[in-house]
């Protein structure tokens, strides 16, 4: 069943289980009440602050802090060669390697800690940042990834004994001889360079923490904003050498993540740090240019794509180059035993016979990170890569996008799929998402327009051209099976608890966090639909690793599909307790009983039933269960996923292009989405919104490019331009349901879909407006109109 | 130096230093959380309050120039009664979902309200065009000031 859906509004009265629903998270938020980091303050709290290196290369040869520490409202002044000695200065990264939480060598990056400063009030310790006097010898930066491993390139990480070069790693996939073998026999091959330059989350809620180390019972409480309150802590454990139960880490309110809230940064270490040496709660918060230049970007790679095909428009393999900029520490967050994160899904939607890639990671003068900004560990890449190739293709040989795409979708009994690069797709019916794509666009009518249009412009009677663009994208979420994925060994299942009370009322504990997803509601809905019970008699608690159980977080749109997996389950062995319990009260054996919506009947006989309710108080009362049956109503679980989740969708992207000022309008956007089973469609439908936009801003306007000398070009946010309601058409969104047959309730996941699958059906519509093959993102109008004079900007660097 | 505003209908004075912002005075001095900071050059708006009856980006405000004004935040929205049509009206149909921009929309949509009952899509979008959202893709925001003008209205009509 498919259809083009109009917007979805919450239903008059609350659904026991999945439906649009109102959320309950919104009670707060529209007050003014949510509790975000900021919010929070501490009985004698002081407050820290980060004095940043305006360097992106510079050796320090001397800090000195007297002035600093001289004034009144100073507590301490931290440099690398404090936390030095207590062996802070340098901390683990999640990819392996080591970051410098304050420098005490030299500095790699602009923007990067130098010193902290903490003070009784946020403006004293900006003050103070400027007492403090460093020295700074300056060295060649390394700002072009591309010149990164040139024999004459500087040394970056020469704190790394018997480095010699600015090499990182080099990584492949798939049959390197098998893809060579099909583009030797292929008919066309088309390739493209492009880049996908480096770009930022910028969630309106900029990072932080504060940090309590209680000197009496030696506890560390640290307030922070994370998407994965258990990695933290667990991390804080091994970076700090503190032991685990005395570390209590709670995510509050988050506003918003996309992955920039994952990692560990300098600034919630020092935080730590402060506390403990002036025994006060020590709160740090970064500003916006500091989020933007330091905390964990996204993107920057540097992609060679080719695409093998028969003249009839059969595709055969693809075979990419990727060199990718890391910047000056290797701390992307992914699963460790892939340093490209899952790039290699890069075949995309396509049945093909062949395909390889190969990953080479540098080290650049530029800010840590690289795996955020709702990339599903680095599918917006491969989605971009293989859907731009598509187009070129299509371009060089004079096919039709869509018809191309078409012909060489994976079909529906194909599945469960395996790809030439050995992922094994779950579910989907590709050509039918496709179809209703097209369909709602009116394609057909569209190319009529377009062609009316160019006609009339070339005749000199229309000022704007139009352009079409497609994207089909396939995700693979839900990180992940423990044998294949973990984070710095920490395996990637997720626990959850669910226990009924006596009047039957439930509370959920999840080990996921949400920062705007609207967990409070969707996975009540979920333990709802199991139970039979409603949602707004669930309480959904998250973010406090003292109250919760252990799992790594909410990223990689993983939510859904793996602590969703967690709250099916556990409530599904809820509601066998509850059988066993029912039965003892209508005595009959448990096999005796079926479960329909909310209670126990006995079969045959719908009216000798027990509700939920009625079981949750005799599970706690003086009622006799059999031999071996605990009491109370309550169960844990940890879900381990068997694969990933595979969402798919088609979107269509139609806008106007002012030739004369490259000015580009988006006029209509439709995306078709097939995330498999839907909690609460409402929800689902917001997700996706948020995603289109991203694509829109980065498709278009945002990109944190660099000058010769490493200055970062958008270091705040009016150099930094994220999309506004003005750039953003009304959505038009439609779906198809393939349910996962893996997973317990049927459903993909859906946080990351659109900004993963949106950018190339932006992209590819301004080119086919214009008649360019290809240019770099973002297509500002300088660069719009730089291309139809065939001279396209490199937008990642402005050099020369 | 002593101020007093009138924040939410209530007189308050405070002793603040001159270069205070109206935001951290709100937020870090009278307790009034709901207003947000994200930007430092007043490009994001969520910080955006009243200032004698019109939407400013406190970020880029004094302290020490609301001496002797009127503010109102989003705290001073729902009444007793319940929300303002314009806070039910976004939780009706999805308007937020990190929440951090909200305060921000709900007093520029409140305002835009007040002054044409019955606002076009692209005057919302206007309207709202110096605030920034990274959740909802402003569908449902613009969706949310659509529908609280309708029930606004009947509201008004009932009365």
């Amino acid at each position: 069943m498919s259809a083009g859906i109009d917007s979805i509004t919450a239903a008059a009265t609350t659904p026991r289980g999945y439906g649009p629903m109102r959320r309950k998270e919104d009670a707060r938020f529209l007050r003014g009440k949510g509790h975000y980091l900021d919010d929070i303050r501490l009985p004698g709290m002081l407050h820290g602050a980060i004095l940043r290196s305006p360097y992106a290369h510079a050796w320090i040869t001397a800090i000195d802090t007297s002035a600093a520490e001289a004034h009144p409202k100073v507590h301490a002044v931290i440099t690398g060669e404090t936390l030095a000695g207590l062996g802070l200065a340098w901390m683990p990264t999640l990819s392996h390697d080591v970051q410098a939480v304050l420098a005490t060598d030299k500095v790699r990056f602009q923007g990067q800690e130098v010193a902290f400063v903490v003070a009784e009030d946020r403006y004293a310790a900006r003050d103070a940042l400027g007492l403090i006097d460093v020295e700074y010898e300056p060295l060649t930066p390394v700002v072009d990834a591309r010149k990164s491993l040139d024999p004459d390139a500087p040394l970056i990480r020469d704190d790394i004994t018997g480095r010699t070069d600015n090499h990182i790693f080099d990584w492949e996939a798939g049959d390197a001889a098998a893809t060579d073998e099909v583009f030797a026999r292929a008919d066309v091959v088309s390739s493209c360079d492009m880049v996908y330059p480096r770009t930022h989350p910028a969630p309106m809620e900029t990072c932080g923490s504060i940090a309590s180390m209680d000197p009496v019972t030696g506890k560390l409480t640290v307030y922070t904003t994370t998407q994965a309150p258990h990695a933290h802590r667990t991390v804080y454990a091994l970076v700090a050498g503190l032991p685990e139960h005395k570390i209590q880490i709670i995510s509050p309110d988050i506003g918003g993540g996309f992955g920039n809230k994952v990692g560990i940064y300098p600034g919630y270490v020092c935080a730590v740090v402060g506390s403990i040496v002036t025994g006060a709660p020590v709160k740090w918060v970064e500003d916006r240019s500091e989020n933007l230049m330091s905390t964990s970007f996204a993107r920057d790679y540097h992609m060679h794509g080719e695409i093998a095909a028969t003249k009839d428009g059969t595709i055969l393999g693809v075979r990419v180059k990727v060199l990718a900029d890391h910047g000056a520490f290797n701390g992307t967050a992914q699963p460790s035993k892939m340093p490209a994160g899952l790039f290699h899904v890069f075949t995309g939607s396509y049945d093909l016979q062949a395909a390889h890639c190969a990953v080479t990671g540098v080290y650049t003068n530029k800010a840590p990170g690289g795996v955020a900004y709702a990339c599903s560990f680095r599918i917006t890449e491969a989605v971009y890569l293989i859907e731009r190739l598509v187009d070129v293709l299509a371009t060089d040989q004079g096919w039709d996008p869509a018809e191309l795409r078409m012909n060489n979708l994976i079909r529906a009994e194909q599945f469960p799929y395996t790809t030439a690069t050995g992922w094994e797709y779950d579910s989907g019916d590709y050509p039918q998402t496709l179809r209703l794509a097209l369909q709602m666009v009116g394609y057909e009518e569209l190319r009529r327009e377009q062609a009316a249009r160019r006609a009339a412009f070339e005749r000199g009677e229309a000022s704007e051209l139009m352009g079409i663009g497609l994207s089909f994208f396939t995700e693979a979420v839900g990180a992940g099976p423990r044998k294949h994925m973990d984070i710095l060994g920490l395996g990637m299942a997720d626990g959850a608890e669910l226990r009924v009370h006596p009047t039957g009322k439930a509370v959920l504990r999840l080990s996921c966090k949400s920062q705007g997803q609207g967990h409070e509601t969707t996975f009540a809905q979920i333990v709802a639909e199991e139970l039979g019970i409603s949602p707004d008699d669930i309480e959904v608690v998250q973010g406090d690793t003292d109250q919760t159980p252990f799992g790594l977080g909410t990223y990689g749109s993983r939510s859904t599909p793996v602590s969703g997996a967690a709250a099916a389950v556990v409530a599904r062995k809820v509601r066998e307790r509850a059988r066993i319990v029912a039965a003892a009260m209508l005595e009959v054996s448990p096999a005796d009983l079926e479960w329909s919506k909310g209670s126990f009947h006995v079969k045959g006989d719908p009216s000798a039933s027990k509700a939920m309710a009625e079981i949750a108080m005799a599970a706690h009362s003086d009622l006799e269960l059999p031999e071996g049956v605990e009491g109370h109503l309550d169960a844990t679980c940890v879900y381990n996923p068997p694969n990933l989740t595979y969402p798919c969708g088609g979107y269509v992207c139609v806008v106007d292009v002012d030739p004369g000022t490259g000015q580009v309008k988006v006029r209509r956007f439709v995306a078709v989405d097939d995330c498999g089973v839907r909690i609460n469609p409402m929800v689902v439908e917001g997700q996706v919104h948020g995603g289109l936009a991203d694509g829109i801003g980065m498709a278009l306007m945002e990109v944190m490019a660099f000058d010769t000398d490493g200055n970062h070009l958008g270091a705040s946010f009016m150099d930094y331009l994220l999309p506004t309601a003005v750039e953003c058409p009304s959505w038009e969104l439609g779906e198809t349901v393939t349910p996962s047959p893996h997973h317990p309730i049927g459903a993909k996941g859906v946080g990351e879909s659109a900004t993963v699958g949106s950018p190339p059906a932006v992209v590819n519509a301004v080119l086919d407006a214009i008649g360019v093959r290809h240019a770099d993102m973002p297509l500002t109008p300088a660069q719009v109109w730089r291309a139809m004079q065939g001279r396209p900007l490199r937008t990642d660097l402005a050099i020369g | 130096m002593q101020i007093t505003v009138t924040v939410n209908g209530a007189e308050r004075t405070v002793e603040v230093e001159p270069r205070l912002l109206l935001v951290h005075l709100l937020r870090d001095h009278l307790g009034l959380t709901g207003t947000h900071w994200g930007c430092d050059t007043s490009n994001c708006g969520t910080c955006v309050v009243w200032f004698d009856g019109t939407p400013v980006k406190s970020c880029t405000v004094l302290a020490a120039m609301a001496d002797g004004h009127e503010v109102r935040t989003v705290e001073d929205l729902a009444t007793a009664d319940g929300l303002d049509p314009i806070q039910q009206a976004f939780s009706d149909h999805h308007g937020l979902q990190c929440g951090f921009c909200t305060p921000g929309m709900l007093m520029t949509g409140r305002w835009l309200l007040d002054r044409n009952p019955d606002p076009s899509e692209q005057e919302i979008r206007e309207a709202i065009s110096g605030q920034v959202c990274r959740c909802t893709g402003y569908q449902n925001i613009v969706r949310s000031v659509r529908a609280a003008a309708e029930l606004s209205q009947v509201k008004g009509a009932r009365a």
